[in-house]
């Protein structure tokens, strides 16, 4: 069993853990996901790794209550345990020093994004980082980011923190200052990463995105998690998660994602109900 | 010779199966099992031939008139034992096999009239055993040697099996959260009870094998770390784990699945108990399950199950050439799966929202034989219809997962992406790994695939003891 060793609530339905997975921390990259399972009856969900500790035998990762499934994950405590945690998947963030990049995270995409920008500095890269939210409330892990990047630059839309606005506003502010930068990655909402996407299309600066669509064994098995990239179908779980934005159909990702909207609402409604309840 | 022409005239006793229009609403398993009575009956059709045809027909060559003899003695325990010196999953065996073109296709009997029911009465022993035996394993002395599997699939198993009787430490590698492989994701419920999969299995692990479940190898660890840590030999039994598309437009749509998507929610992840599982699964009214193997049938009939209306089988050759066996073609007959053959989808459209509408057909003619020697199927120019659906399966077939081929260097693959082995040894390019099932054969059948792990075993005893 996988056991939360550390919780930490980042915002109001964000929930960080820490969870013992020796093996799997051994291996994992930035840019790699893990597949988790809370109990028999649960579903695969992937999670994109947010921390490692190689010598503590951990995988960092962060939730946000939005479905059942994310619900269940979000009430873990510590000394609860995980029926599976399976890992690494995917293929890890291509690092190397490319000068000057900017790292984009969205809303919980600034958990993904955290290892990348840690890793590009490590690399050398001047790493420009920006994250946005909705408010400031919901704006997580700003010190970590701070901490591995060589700037930081805060959007939120209601104008609570930083720049009022979208990440892409964050991303044009950098932009309209400096014209060195070769490499941005984008992780966040399939509308945000489309939004950054579309931003830098027109700029010529390759844009890798990380994405997160369906899965269910998350080892090329089954095909649930296709997404079509410069008109060819690929396997997100083992082609990518991180894809060149530019050639990503993000109309197509958005309706897939869309696939069990009404057996999740089914799901939660049932969790709701529960709850009032007092079964759980 | 009178006691013979006695046996020739007794009639091959029926399956008793639930009945078509309930069990098409249902997940319980659709064929009952022999009685008793029934069984010893059947065994007493054996002729017991001297020189018997039915166990060269056998991947793993099962003694097979020495199990029915102890029928029809009655001794269903030691049926069981002889049953399980060669088979090391026969309650699978005895559902999954295609017996009819194996081990029964030799039986003598089969001749002039009804060959003896050897996959039936093999399910009953295995049955008996798994409610009345007693496992009885003879630990043997430990080699001191180990042995990696990957992948906990049926030629994982069977290798695993043989390795721990040969006293062999032996560590199954499984990338789900689960054993057993295609008899847990693919196969269905009605077909296979996973109970009975995972029975097998517990006799497996009481036999010392380790299995280590969530161990995606490629990623977690690899062939070369596995021997670095000291496995003496490294068996490669990954399966056909790479669902192949139609490359038609309107694949991306939702409400097509691939087969192994369609049943993986279902079987493995118990999406048919949804919302109790949370994992969903649906299929609307209409549902096309393209291809017409095995897997077809089972998705198709998963289908049914789940709550769809019309499901058709789409196919572009006739009945003659659908390559599922026939007890699965008259089962899917018998519940309502509507065959359209000589039929093929040109494209799947979807509305607004991104999900499948209808599908467009093309109808076919059989002209002269192709290479495989099957009349080829030739389109009838415009023929297209459309037909409104809600669920496409794609059941065409699967190809090799590279996750484990790609990760290890030294290994010869062919142009498929099959990993090439020894037909006798099942050795591969690289010294001290061997490999079998479809990762090498391409998708085949259950049995296949434990007969290659069996095969491998032995070469792989071989090849320690003269470490």
């Amino acid at each position: 069993m996988y056991r939360v060793v550390k919780k930490r609530l980042l915002a109001p339905v964000i929930a960080l853990l820490e969870v013992r997975a020796p093996n799997v921390a051994a291996k994992v990259e930035p840019g790699q996901f893990v597949i988790v399972r809370v109990d028999e009856f649960g579903e695969r969900i992937p999670l994109t790794v947010m921390d490692f500790d190689r010598e503590k035998g951990t995988i960092t990762i962060v939730v946000q209550d939005v479905g059942y499934s994310s619900a269940l994950i979000c009430a873990m405590n510590e000394g609860d345990e995980f029926q599976d945690f399976v890992g690494p998947l995917g293929v890890a963030t291509e690092i190397e020093n490319y000068g000057t990049v900017v790292c984009v995270g969205g809303g919980l995409g600034n958990a993904p994004i955290y290892p990348i920008a840690r890793a590009l500095k490590a690399a050398g890269n001047h790493v420009i980082t920006v994250i946005g939210s909705r408010t400031a409330d919901l704006l997580i892990l700003e010190e970590e980011l701070n901490d591995v990047s060589n700037e930081l630059v805060i959007a939120t839309n209601d104008g609570s923190k930083g720049v009022t606005g979208f990440v892409t506003d964050g991303l044009a502010h950098v932009l309209s200052q400096r014209n060195d930068v070769k490499v941005i990655w984008a992780i966040g909402p399939m509308v945000m990463m489309r939004a950054v996407v579309e931003y830098t299309r027109p700029l010529g600066i390759k844009t890798i995105v990380s994405m997160n669509p369906i899965m269910v064994d998350g080892t090329g098995m089954c095909g649930a998690c296709r997404i079509s990239v410069g008109n060819e179908t690929k396997f997100a779980c083992v082609d990518g998660p991180e894809f060149d934005g530019h050639l990503v159909d993000f109309d197509l990702a958005m309706k897939r994602l869309a696939f069990y909207k009404d057996e999740e609402n089914r799901a939660k409604a049932r969790l709701e109900c529960d709850h009032e309840g007092g079964q759980h | 010779m009178a006691e013979k022409v006695k046996k020739v005239k007794i009639p091959r006793h029926d399956m008793p199966c639930q009945d078509p229009q309930v069990r098409a609403h249902n997940f319980e398993e659709v064929a009952l099992g022999y009685t008793q009575e029934t069984a010893v009956e059947e065994a007493k059709r054996c002729l017991q031939c001297k020189d018997p045809k039915c166990r060269e027909g056998c991947p793993v060559e099962v003694l097979i008139p020495e199990f029915i003899k102890k029928i029809a003695e009655e001794d269903f325990l030691e049926a069981g034992k002889i049953l399980k010196v060669k088979n090391s999953l026969p309650a699978v065996c005895g559902r999954v096999c295609p017996q009819e073109t194996q081990c029964e296709i030799k039986c003598i009997l089969g001749k002039k009239g009804d060959p003896v029911a050897v996959g039936r009465l093999e399910r009953f022993v295995a049955d008996y055993d798994i409610k009345f035996g007693e496992p009885n394993f003879e630990k043997p002395a430990p080699t001191g040697k180990r042995v990696a599997i990957i992948g906990g699939g049926p030629s994982g198993l069977a290798c695993a099996g043989d390795l721990a009787k040969a006293g062999h430490a032996v560590t199954i590698f499984e990338a789900l959260h689960v054993a057993g492989g295609v008899l847990m994701y693919g196969i269905p419920q009605f077909r296979l009870p996973k109970e009975i999969v995972q029975t097998e299995i517990t006799n497996l692990k009481k036999m010392g094998v380790e299995i280590l479940t969530n161990q995606v190898v490629g990623k977690i660890t690899s062939v070369d770390e596995l021997m670095a840590n000291g496995y003496d030999a490294v068996f490669i039994g990954t399966g056909a784990g790479l669902p192949y598309f139609m490359d038609i437009p309107g694949e991306n749509l939702n409400g097509v699945y691939s087969a192994n998507e369609f049943l993986t929610r279902t079987n493995l992840m118990k999406g048919y108990k949804f919302p109790d599982y949370v994992t969903p699964v649906k299929v609307g009214k209409s549902v096309a399950v393209l291809g017409a193997g095995n897997v077809a049938m089972d998705s198709a009939r998963t289908a049914l199950r789940l709550g769809a209306e019309n499901v058709y089988v789409i196919y572009r050759r006739s009945r003659k050439e659908m390559p599922a066996r026939e007890e699965e073609l008259e089962h899917a007959e018998e519940e309502g799966i509507q065959f359209r053959l000589l039929t093929n989808p040109v494209s799947i459209e979807g509305d607004e929202r991104g999900w499948v509408k209808s599908m467009t057909c093309l109808r076919y003619e059989l002209g002269e034989p192709d290479a495989s020697g099957r009349r080829a199927p030739i389109a009838i120019p415009g023929s297209e219809y459309v037909i409104p659906m809600d669920t496409v399966v794609v059941a065409i077939g699967q190809g090799p997962n590279p996750l484990v081929t790609t990760s290890t260097p030294g290994l010869d693959l062919n142009k498929r992406g099959n990993i090439v082995a020894d037909e006798d040894t099942l050795a591969t390019s690289k010294p001290g790994v061997f490999a079998g099932g479809d990762i090498v054969t391409g998708a085949a059948t259950v049995i296949l695939a434990m007969g290659a792990g069996k095969k491998a075993a032995a070469a792989i005893d071989q090849y320690l003891l003269g470490k």
